[in-house]
């Protein structure tokens, strides 16, 4: 019993991970919330429906979804978010929520307001310490976790990495080494966006009903998780992700405080403002004068 | 021609005119100064020049027009910032800090030797290449802003207040600095509020006062004006 709740919460938790992992990359190099992220998750949930009632081929679906995904962002941040830059963060932000609720609208005049079935199929599962674990959940997990140490070391190591931390650390000084800052503010929203659209993926294998508002709950959890991890700091949202899934699955598992379940979370997220700031893993700005 | 030609200028923020309409130039090999006190303008000029903000007028740089041109092509042509309070990368180590001074240079041999030139004009900075960049001394700040910003071969330096904040010793050190980067063939537009030492070693310099040019001459000439002695120099 504690085991399978164990499974179950590292599997949402693994999903609110890969959501986070795009909050936090948009945030700390482009350093604004991204608050329409949740809804690229349910448009690219939408392309991989329709990819797979065309070709049947789930693995096809998802790449066209993840490519989609990706021009879907970038082209958001053109739109909505290039032309405010400059400009106070609250009116980027109040962009960022028309984005959202315009990507749901455009979603439900296309495809009307009842739930879409995506069967992408059953993957099996494992006997693992007595256990039965469903296939999609250890991919999950390994998924992010892969996924947050390449990013880790492309951000790190390659030129283009460091030329992100460049822009996130003082995006003026960027530009004066010869940086296009426009071009890497686009390449962070499509790994972001592509991110969301694998996140998308694993969900539809959790539970294949798919509405226009999909994205907005985990959306908003996953946001939370990546400010417990602490904001910007891509291991953060990892850790942040995992904790909050897992605490979430304990939560349901007990009956006299299931129901006060989302209350839980948000409070957690309200201790650790309150304790550290930075969120667990993120650092304190240290700047000499 | 000169290396860099201003025409009328301008800068507006919102209702305020921060510059209304200045001109002048630098020619190849020489060490220009902007003198003036807060507010005057100076580091907006150079922020416009080098594509950071809005403005209009000319703005020839090596015979094209760079007015409309985006500040990472501008730096590709050849002009580079070292913007006023440094701004180095205070998350990245002293050797990161380079290595995106020399963004755009492709061949590794040339960026060998480029370190190895920018460790020999600062040798702390050799030593501290593994060092988080935020933990260096004030002055020690400003040689990794001025060394970062040799990495990208520039034609035209402009620096902006390079002096600020350093004590007596450090700034005579960095004005011998900007002096031998001139000698190496570097054009120098220098903004300062240290009147005297700046003057010292520029061949022309141009006093701004809100946001207009109100006195030109060579850095002797401005050095023995009643009007600068009095105002910038205190006596």
């Amino acid at each position: 019993m504690f085991f399978e709740t164990l499974i179950n919460g590292l599997s949402s938790g693994g999903t609110y991970a890969m959501i986070a992992l795009g909050y936090t990359m948009v945030y700390g190099i482009a350093k604004m919330l991204n608050f329409a992220h949740g809804d690229i998750i349910m448009v690219s949930a939408y392309v991989l429906f329709v990819m797979i009632s065309l070709t049947g081929q789930p693995l096809i679906a998802l790449i066209i979804s993840i490519i989609f995904s990706m021009i879907l962002g970038v082209v958001i941040e053109k739109l909505a978010y290039k032309p405010l830059r400059g400009s106070s963060p609250l009116a980027v932000l109040i962009s960022a929520i028309g984005m959202s609720y315009l990507l749901q609208s455009l979603v439900q005049m296309i495809f009307g307001t009842a739930p879409k079935m995506v069967v992408i199929g059953d993957l099996g599962s494992i006997t693992m310490f007595g256990v039965r674990i469903p296939v999609y959940i250890l991919l999950t997990l390994v998924c992010t976790f892969l996924i947050m140490v390449l990013l880790s070391i492309y951000i790190k190591y390659s030129k283009v990495g460091r030329a992100m931390i460049a822009v996130s650390d003082n995006r003026d000084a960027a530009m004066l080494m010869g940086i296009d800052v426009n071009k890497i503010i686009a390449l962070t929203f499509a790994i972001g966006s592509a991110l969301a659209a694998v996140a998308g993926f694993f969900m539809m294998i959790k539970s294949p009903s798919l509405t226009n508002t999909l994205g907005a709950m985990p959306g908003i959890k996953a946001f939370t998780a990546a400010v417990i991890g602490g904001i910007g700091s891509i291991p953060g949202a990892m850790v942040g992700g995992i904790l909050l899934g897992v605490i979430e699955a304990f939560s349901f598992r007990m009956p006299m405080i299931a129901p006060y379940t989302d209350a839980i979370e948000f409070l957690i997220l309200i201790i650790i403002l309150l304790v550290k700031p930075s969120g667990l893993l993120g650092k304190m700005k240290r700047e000499k004068v | 021609m000169a290396l860099l030609e201003v025409n009328d200028l301008k800068v507006a923020y919102g209702v305020i005119n921060a510059l209304k309409g200045i001109s002048f130039k630098v020619e190849k090999g020489e060490i220009v100064t902007l003198i003036g006190a807060n507010g005057a303008g100076k580091t907006t000029t150079m922020q416009s020049i080098i594509g950071l903000i809005k403005k209009s007028g000319s703005i020839i740089f090596d015979g094209q027009d760079i007015s409309k041109m985006m500040c990472h092509d501008i730096v590709n042509k050849g002009m580079v910032l070292v913007p006023e309070g440094r701004k180095i990368f205070s998350e990245l180590t002293v050797y990161e800090n380079l290595l995106m001074g020399a963004y755009k240079q492709k061949d590794k041999n040339i960026f060998k030797e480029d370190i190895e030139k920018v460790y020999k004009r600062f040798p702390r900075l050799k030593e501290r290449q593994k060092q988080v960049a935020g933990t260096l001394s004030g002055g020690e700040q400003q040689m990794l802003a001025i060394g970062r910003a040799l990495m990208s071969h520039p034609t035209l330096m402009m620096l902006d207040e390079p002096s600020m904040g350093l004590s007596p010793k450090l700034v005579s050190e960095v004005f011998d600095i900007i002096k031998g980067i001139n000698d190496d063939g570097v054009t120098i537009l220098l903004v300062e509020q240290n009147a005297t030492r700046s003057l010292a070693i520029s061949d022309r310099a141009y006093v701004l006062e809100l946001g207009s040019i109100v006195l030109e001459g060579s850095g002797k000439e401005l050095l023995e004006s009643d009007m600068v002695k009095k105002a910038y120099l205190g006596y």
